[in-house]
């Protein structure tokens, strides 16, 4: 897992079956203080997850497949937390 | 799932049988903005995309198992073709934590 900055959404009428009906938004890695680090990526939303939220992706089939329910498909990228707060040590 | 825009077809009519009758495409990876960067890949094709559109891969595993036959050695499939990204407005009251 990872923790990311929800910048945007992406919108995409022709997609893989998987991904009908979910809400896909751009999260952009952060580091542990919550700089930016490398290239946005796309994510399903499956924590109601908002502009500017910080939240906490995984990014494995096996994860993705256990929250939405389903056998291990096409999704990998699942936002499945907003973080409330990292404290470094 | 990444961004990258379709940029080629690849052309095998030798590969593994549990690929037959699927395209493979050329893919230059991009940034959500569409500025290219990273080398480019083959994806397998499940959402018939064409030459210069902008699409959406999955890599590793889940392309394979994105597929109708998981038991195949896909490691990146193009799962989606952008329509549009919508860059939030960051606004005054998010702050960086």
């Amino acid at each position: 897992m990872f923790t990311a900055r929800v910048v945007g959404d992406v919108v995409a009428t022709t997609k893989h079956a998987d991904l009908h009906a979910e809400k896909l938004l751009l999260v952009q890695p952060v580091t542990p203080g919550g700089e930016p680090r490398g290239k946005a990526v796309i994510a399903v939303d499956r924590a109601q997850a908002g502009p500017g939220d910080w939240v906490l992706v995984a990014d494995e089939g096996n994860s993705a497949a256990q929250v939405l329910g389903k056998r291990r498909g096409a999704v990998r990228t699942v936002i499945v937390g907003v973080v409330d707060a990292v404290h470094e040590s | 799932m990444h961004f990258a825009i379709v940029i080629g077809t690849v052309v095998s009519t030798v590969k593994v049988p549990s690929w037959r009758g699927h395209r493979l495409l050329m893919l230059q990876p991009t940034d959500d903005s569409g500025t290219p960067g990273g080398r480019p890949l083959v994806a397998i094709d499940l959402v018939s995309a064409a030459p210069g559109q902008r699409v959406f891969y999955v890599r590793g595993r889940e392309a394979a198992t994105a597929m109708p036959d998981p038991e195949n050695p896909a490691d990146a499939a193009i799962v989606g073709i952008v329509d549009h990204v919508r860059r939030h407005d960051p606004g005054p009251g998010k702050k960086d934590a």
